[in-house]
């Protein structure tokens, strides 16, 4: 792909004098590299301003049980985000996963008109913007079903937002699975089922597990679609049937309040050391998945 | 007993496939059975081209026009930084790039397509905002903070879709213009750009459909006056803003108007997303 595997390697004087001879060429590869060299900046100077601007304002008053107006304690929020992560991945883990099952296992390669439509619907789902699942969250989940606004309402909607995700991941993954594993099971008399679950699910667990710590990230950083599904009460809730907000929304809530800009800039620090822990750790296992 | 249980969860299996028809049935559903009355007693014309939104004025006036105008201009505006600076990242991230810095580079897109759209919001609102209006006047919140802060948005979308489209343009195009003693970059802008042309198209329609729903972002610094939009440096509200900030007090006809935005907004979604799948459907078949 790159010019390194091209048979007659440039010293770096050729290409300077070819740069000469052709000064067109030589503005697109400052183009090129000016391009770059933004993108890049862009994202290491929000990293550093938001790490600069936050780190100085985390202090153990913001990791407080209770939140009140004078101290805007982020605790609350981080055990809502805990409660609607396990909660949505409970939900939409084994729709995503057995969809993938489905579509990989037992459709075949003659794929079917059922197996089109899924493609097609799940394709609509991963481009429909967050605020349409907010709202139909909001129309479905607290009003038609009377949940009101809900750590169940909100999992809910993130389940269904997430499913994509979840199971092009998985299906890709299932698909790497070489076919000989399969064979092999089958030729020592094991059931299909029985193939799935010990010989082709553990191969191909790393790129399940990628796709799950990728949508884990999603409903971390999701705001829109929580905002009127799982509601903005800053407490622990009781039960799965009470209120509570995100550390996303929580975030939210403080910059458009405008009185707690410090508590803003703390908590955006915890949410980008959040997302970054978790792309580390999928590309971590990425690249385990391109070892193997 | 084995062959039940091979049944039973061949069945488990089809009915979990089936819930995302289900999912997408019940959006379409409960979202147009909600705003479809509205639309109704608004009237089709007056609710898409009426220039003034007053849901609170007797009589009130439901016109989304600003809106629909404010998305476009917004997304516009994000396309205008983002394609350009994604597209040629994505040329440096193919053809320029040396293996070992490409091993950062590629975690660090994935980096920005992680961060919460609130965080980028944020973001905006304390050091794109006061920039501009330290450089231009005025309150810095709008079109132009909000283009600029959906430009770096769009851009891991961007640069993801076109770097593969341009990597799986073959290599023999590659050779071939470079023996015929073509430069580098004329090789690359000339070959090798225009025979990935479907697939960097599609990763655009992508990013228009990420610009045009984005939400919470576009809140924080647009401005969000429902008014038609009077210029760059001008507030201006989007589709996605008006139903976040007026749903928490709406009721009756003006929360009705408010799911009819989002439907809307839910068939702008769906006309970008079926002109990127005919795009990539056109790019397989190359």
């Amino acid at each position: 792909m790159t010019s390194d595997t091209a048979i007659n390697k440039l010293t770096v004087m050729d290409k300077l004098r070819s740069y000469l001879k052709h000064p067109g060429s030589l503005i697109a590869a400052v183009f090129v590299m000016a391009a770059a060299v933004l993108t890049f900046a862009a994202l290491i100077f929000l990293i550093c301003y938001i790490l600069i601007k936050g780190v100085p304002y985390i202090k153990p008053s913001l990791f407080e049980w209770k939140y009140t107006t004078e101290n805007v304690s982020m605790l609350p929020s981080i055990i809502n985000t805990l409660i609607m992560t396990v909660v949505s991945l409970i939900i939409a883990i084994p729709l995503g996963l057995f969809t993938a099952i489905y579509l990989v296992e037992y459709s075949g390669k003659n794929s079917s008109k059922i197996v089109a439509v899924i493609r097609l619907t799940t394709e609509t789902l991963s481009g429909i913007p967050s605020i349409v699942y907010g709202l139909f969250g909001m129309l479905f989940f607290v009003t038609y079903l009377h949940w009101g606004y809900s750590i169940l309402a909100g999992a809910f909607t993130m389940s269904i937002m997430i499913l994509p995700l979840i199971m092009r991941t998985a299906e890709e993954a299932l698909l790497s699975v070489s076919d000989s594993y399969r064979e092999a099971s089958f030729g020592l008399g094991a059931g299909r089922l029985r193939t799935i679950f010990r010989i082709v699910l553990p191969a191909a667990m790393p790129g399940i597990a990628a796709g799950i710590i990728l949508a884990i990230g999603r409903i971390v950083g999701e705001t829109a679609a929580l905002m009127y599904t799982a509601g903005t009460v800053a407490e622990i809730p009781k039960n799965l049937l009470s209120s509570g907000r995100t550390l996303a929304l929580h975030m939210y809530a403080l910059s458009s309040e405008g009185f707690y800009q410090n508590e803003a800039y703390a908590t955006a620090v915890v949410l980008l050391v959040f997302v970054l822990l978790i792309n580390t750790l999928s590309s971590f296992i990425a690249r385990k998945i391109t070892k193997a | 007993m084995n062959k039940l249980s091979e049944k039973i969860m061949h069945a488990v299996f089809f009915v979990a496939a089936i819930a995302s028809i289900i999912a997408v049935l019940l959006i379409c559903i409960f979202l147009f059975a909600n705003g479809i009355p509205a639309i109704g007693k608004i009237g089709l014309f007056d609710f898409l081209l009426g220039t003034s939104w007053k849901p609170t004025d007797v009589p009130p006036s439901f016109g989304i026009f600003p809106m629909i105008l404010g998305s476009i201009y917004v997304t516009a505006g994000a396309i205008v930084i983002g394609v350009p600076i994604g597209i040629l990242t994505s040329v440096f991230m193919s053809h320029y790039c040396p293996k070992r810095i490409y091993k950062v580079l590629k975690p660090a897109t994935e980096l920005l397509a992680g961060i919460p759209s609130v965080v980028y919001g944020f973001f905006g609102l304390v050091v794109i905002v006061p920039v501009i209006r330290y450089l231009f006047g005025g309150t810095g919140s709008s079109i132009l903070a909000a283009s600029v802060i959906l430009g770096i948005m769009i851009l891991p979308t961007i640069i993801g879709v076109s770097e593969s489209a341009i990597r799986s343009v073959p290599q023999s195009y590659y050779e071939g213009s470079l023996a015929l003693g073509a430069t580098h970059e004329r090789t690359i802008f000339r070959v090798c750009l225009p025979a990935a042309r479907s697939g960097i198209m599609a990763g655009v329609v992508l990013g228009i459909g990420r610009a045009i729903g984005e939400t919470m972002a576009v809140i924080m610094i647009a401005g969000n006056q429902p008014r038609m939009p009077a210029g760059i440096l001008k507030g201006v509200r989007t589709l996605t803003a008006n139903i976040v900030i007026e749903m928490g007090y709406a009721a009756d006809l003006h929360r009705e108007a408010l799911i009819a935005t989002g439907v809307v907004l839910f068939i702008f979604i769906l006309i970008i997303n079926i002109s990127f799948s005919v795009l990539k459907r056109k790019e397989n078949k190359q």
